[in-house]
């Protein structure tokens, strides 16, 4: 499995952000996307995941089989929002999740152990700290497989033991023949190839930064 | 197995968010109690308007809870990940499943509370049944077509009262033949199955329209 960027332009309300990106992902190959606020790097993950339209060149997931023929199949997105329902229960959000993606490899409760949450599956969404959000969201990508991870800033809220542990994760991921497309201002603690946004253009803070 | 997840995620959602639900059939309520007291005690006009009441007054009680159909996804980012998973099951019937879901939360309590209210308007059994029956049958068009107003005003923070404008004039035709199906049970010369069966057919035609056309508008909404 192999995703491949050729020239890949994006752009905003008609307005150009980026343009000119190009990498070449294998599996077990994680890459940090890095660059000031406003550059693109959550609208280039959102273009990877299909959920914005590209403004030119080519995106393709190449050797994905049955199981995985584009790149939205086989990818997990974790944007900037936690994607869970404060009314529910954390366990219930991970249980319809996994159900949901389908194809999990991890028990709910397993999952929730992993991030440092064993235990608290009961509690409802809404009572958990910014941190244990994010850890929870976290857990979402373990109750479903999917060999491409898409990252926002993943670690944003989380404190220093749990970046490790989520580095931990990572690392794993991408030995177990994973790919990992993490858009960050801190450094992950991941071997990782790195592609730097924007230098040349600054920019208001607003513009590119997708919601 | 993966709809039926949804399904009962959105149920539980809308019995557990806190008033979700209730909000509709107060609502509906609140509207048939007032007519009454407007209209004035006169029992015969009553119960011949009883239907066309208890039809507008569901209609527009369906219509208030449509803005958090796609809306509440769209906030914490589930939105994102439903729209992604169109490749392993079509996001139009991920739309349907959402509908029905809705629909059995904040729609069926107004059928059920229908007949009650029809005591309200003076209707008599005969009445009050038929009028039950093509709600329950009619309804669905509704959250349906309401589906593709919600999903086109899905980025707008208080789009709520969009959807009922937009959504309103598609809904006119289920409720001309809701209305005449209910008075057809009654009426003696006025017949009851034909604008039933139209009612039904508008209802499976928009079950498979409306998930269709709000899943195009999402996919093109997810800026």
């Amino acid at each position: 499995m192999r995703l491949i960027a050729e020239n890949l332009g994006g752009e905003r309300g008609g307005e150009a952000v980026f343009s000119g990106i190009g990498f070449a992902l294998d599996q077990g190959q994680a890459l940090v996307v890095t660059g000031p606020n406003g550059s693109g790097k959550s609208t280039l993950l959102r273009i990877i995941a299909g959920l914005l339209p590209k403004a030119e060149g080519r995106l393709v997931l190449e050797h994905g089989g049955d199981d995985f023929p584009s790149i939205a199949s086989a990818c997990h997105y974790l944007g900037h929002q936690n994607a869970m329902k404060t009314a529910l229960s954390v366990g219930e959000n991970l249980r319809f999740w996994r159900d949901f993606n389908g194809s999990g490899d991890s028990d709910v409760a397993k999952a929730l152990e992993t991030v440092g949450l064993g235990g608290i599956g009961h509690l409802p969404f809404g009572y958990l700290s910014t941190g244990q959000r994010r850890r929870a969201a976290i857990a979402k990508l373990l109750v479903s497989h999917r060999p491409l991870w898409l990252l926002d800033e993943p670690t944003a809220g989380l404190d220093k033991a749990s970046e490790a542990r989520f580095a931990g994760l990572m690392t794993k991921h991408c030995i177990a023949g994973g790919m990992i497309v993490a858009a960050t201002h801190l450094p992950l603690g991941i071997e990782a190839a790195e592609l730097r946004m924007g230098g040349a253009t600054e920019r208001l803070p607003q513009q590119g930064t997708a919601w | 197995m993966v709809m039926w997840s949804l399904f009962a995620r959105d149920i539980r959602l809308n019995i557990r968010a806190g008033g979700g639900a209730l909000t509709g059939v107060i609502f509906f309520l609140a509207v048939i109690a007032t007519i009454p007291f407007g209209v004035g005690p006169d029992l015969k006009l009553l119960s011949r308007i009883g239907p066309a009441i208890l039809w507008i007054g569901a209609l527009l009680a369906c219509l208030l809870g449509l803005d958090r159909l796609f809306q509440a996804d769209r906030e914490d980012g589930s939105l994102d990940l439903l729209v992604l998973g169109n490749d392993r099951h079509m996001l139009a019937l991920t739309v349907l499943v959402k509908c029905l879901a809705h629909w059995a939360g904040s729609v069926l309590p107004l059928v059920v509370a229908a007949p009650l209210l029809g005591l309200f308007m003076n209707m008599e059994a005969l009445g009050i049944g038929a009028t039950a029956l093509t709600l329950l049958v009619g309804t669905p068009a509704i959250t349906f077509i309401g589906a593709a107003g919600a999903a086109v005003a899905v980025a707008l923070p208080r789009g709520g009262l969009l959807i009922s404008v937009l959504v309103l004039p598609l809904t006119i035709p289920v409720l001309i033949f809701g209305v005449s199906a209910s008075y057809g049970a009654t009426a003696d010369p006025d017949p009851f199955l034909q604008p039933f069966l139209i009612l039904a057919a508008l209802t499976l035609f928009l079950g498979v329209l409306g998930p269709a056309s709000a899943a195009l508008a999402l996919r093109h909404g997810t800026d």
